[in-house]
């Protein structure tokens, strides 16, 4: 028997073989390289709003379908300090244009995570356990909190323009890639490495991994893991926030509904992953990212229901998702 | 002295009235054994004491203090280790990262009690052998090993233990006999839910039996081995 700490290997190499199963779909090369750009673009922002949720689950067996309210704030409070700062997003300058979207990204998850306190004591601590009442209780959270940006921000839609020096391409070659999409590449490597190593190297990593396996067991050695769900509630909350900060730059507007749209997407990324695992979400993520944009250009009549299949097709393969939890569920 | 006394517990699981007012002392300092056949509500007892199910009439004292209304982590807190009869280990995790969690003082591996790693290595060498390896993957001693292990790598007032020999080989047993002998003599109170008559005539100086729900018998286990009879009629066992 093997004692070695094996490495699944198989999953991470989805990624990789999708891009090059599209690569003579595509045809082009350079259109290729513009939807592979694009697609890891939308999966990385995918990622960020996905990666609270799945712990959410994990650690406390709570299906919270409101997650998508706080990607809807996220982005109201985006054009709000946005807003207030023209002079920084009109600036031809990329490094003030930075200046601008980094306290936008930092008040939405402040604010994200602030409602998310609220939502997790007033409405999902009342229903632990109760997967039912969680499901109803979450979606009218979702539709109470989409009404109320709607009485502060209005039932229109909002404009939310790339700062100047953000728009545009740069041009790889044939191919022009959106110097936007690189940055969100960035930030959601950026946020998938904080979090892998708060994961792997930090006491607060280990109790997290240990409670998605074993909470009981995690209260038995003296750890009060509501502390530590309430935490990680307001942390993904934070995270959704900056999630829909970056999502609603990508569509260039923002709706009260929008939270709700992208809700699909996030289930179908982090069943995709394995509930609780964060690695398999940035898999399921980048999959449905690299997905949407190729049968978006290759055919985009199947684009509607493409990630439903992969979702099946994965399910298939692992019914418990590509890195399934090993615990007492 | 008892340090733990529970008086009239009873418990409901769901709609299952499970436990039906157990009465049982554990004298500080001993190793008692909590012996009864299959659905007597030993486990149960075990999981109420420790918060996992919820006291619904009776009481529990530790050390004097009523614990029946504290939430686990509380319990926990006032120096109980609890290893499940599922031996509740992180199959995730390394066996190192298995040890730091229970060692809850300590951030890094290099800040837990080096001298009491030592003890326990000596106690349980695969621990050692296997310290950065995948818990899930050891064998079912090793596992049995490391969920031991990790109730006792910080000092702790009472360890209960779920049927620790449970589906192990007998060299593995003797193993856990001598280690449990020796947490024993370093003066660590221990309560113990054991099906192996012979693994708990070697290790318990005092026995309580269960049936249907209830404690039928208590005393010491000099007295209970001795009494044949006894046995055949509590446990249905001929010796």
């Amino acid at each position: 028997m093997s004692l070695k700490m094996d490495v699944d290997w198989k999953p991470l190499l989805l990624v990789p073989a999708l891009a090059l199963l599209a690569l003579p779909l595509v045809g082009s090369p350079s259109t290729w390289l513009t939807l592979t750009v694009a697609g890891l673009a939308m999966g990385m922002i995918v990622f960020i709003i996905a990666s609270g949720l799945t712990l959410v689950f994990g650690l406390m067996d709570v299906l919270n379908f409101g997650h998508g309210v706080f990607i809807a704030l996220g982005a109201f409070v985006a054009t709000s300090v946005l807003g207030a700062m023209g002079d920084w997003t009109q600036s031809q300058s990329i490094l003030a244009n930075l200046v601008a979207v980094l306290p936008a990204m930092v008040v939405a998850m402040l604010v994200a995570g602030a409602v998310g306190l609220a939502f997790e004591r007033f409405i999902v601590r009342p229903v632990y356990g109760q997967h039912l009442k969680q499901i109803l209780i979450t979606m009218g959270g979702m539709i109470i909190g989409e009404e109320l940006i709607k009485v502060i921000w209005g039932p229109a839609q909002i404009p939310l323009p790339l700062p100047e020096g953000l728009r545009g391409s740069w041009l790889w070659g044939d191919a022009a890639v959106e110097k936007y999409r690189v940055l969100a590449v960035v930030v959601g490597a950026l946020v998938f490495g904080l979090l892998a190593w708060t994961l792997a190297r930090t006491k607060i990593g280990l109790l997290i991994r240990a409670g998605v396996q074993d909470r009981e067991m995690v209260e038995s050695l003296g750890y009060r893991i509501r502390v530590l769900f309430v935490g990680i509630f307001v942390a993904g909350s934070a995270l959704a926030g900056l999630g829909g900060v970056m999502w609603g730059l990508y569509q260039q507007n923002v709706i009260p509904q929008m939270g709700a749209q992208v809700n699909v997407l996030i289930f179908i990324v982090i069943i995709i992953g394995g509930l609780g695992s964060t690695t398999g979400a940035l898999i399921g993520a980048l999959l449905v990212g690299l997905m949407a944009n190729y049968t978006g250009f290759v055919a985009p009549k199947v684009a509607l229901f493409s990630n439903i299949a992969l979702m099946v097709a994965i399910l298939l393969w692992r019914p418990q998702g590509v890195y399934p939890v090993a615990g007492s569920r | 002295m008892n340090l733990l006394e529970l008086q009239g517990v009873h418990t409901h699981i769901g709609a299952y009235h499970i436990l039906h007012g157990v009465d049982l002392a554990v004298p500080k300092g001993q190793l008692t054994m909590l012996l009864g056949r299959n659905g007597a509500g030993k486990t149960t007892t075990l999981r109420t004491v420790m918060g996992l199910w919820k006291v619904a009439q009776g009481r529990i004292a530790f050390a004097g203090k009523e614990i029946g209304g504290l939430a686990t982590p509380q319990i926990a807190d006032l120096g109980i280790a609890y290893v499940p009869e599922t031996m509740g280990i992180f199959a995730d995790l390394t066996v190192k990262e298995n040890m730091l969690l229970a060692a809850r003082a300590a951030r890094r591996a290099q800040d837990m009690d080096e001298a009491r790693l030592k003890w326990i290595f000596r106690l349980f060498p695969a621990v050692e052998k296997f310290w950065n390896h995948p818990a899930g993957k050891l064998s079912g001693g090793q596992k049995q090993m490391l969920a031991v292990s990790r109730a006792i790598v910080e000092p702790r007032q009472l360890l209960i233990i779920d049927e620790p020999s449970k589906g192990l080989a007998p060299a593995i047993i003797n193993n856990m006999i001598d280690a449990f002998a020796e947490l024993k003599a370093s003066g660590v109170t221990i309560l113990l839910v054991e099906q192996n008559i012979h693994f708990a005539q070697r290790l318990g100086d005092t026995v309580a039996v269960m049936d249907n729900g209830r404690v039928v018998h208590a005393g010491t286990m000099a007295d209970f081995s001795a009494d044949a009879q006894l046995q055949q009629r509590l446990l249905g066992l001929s010796l």
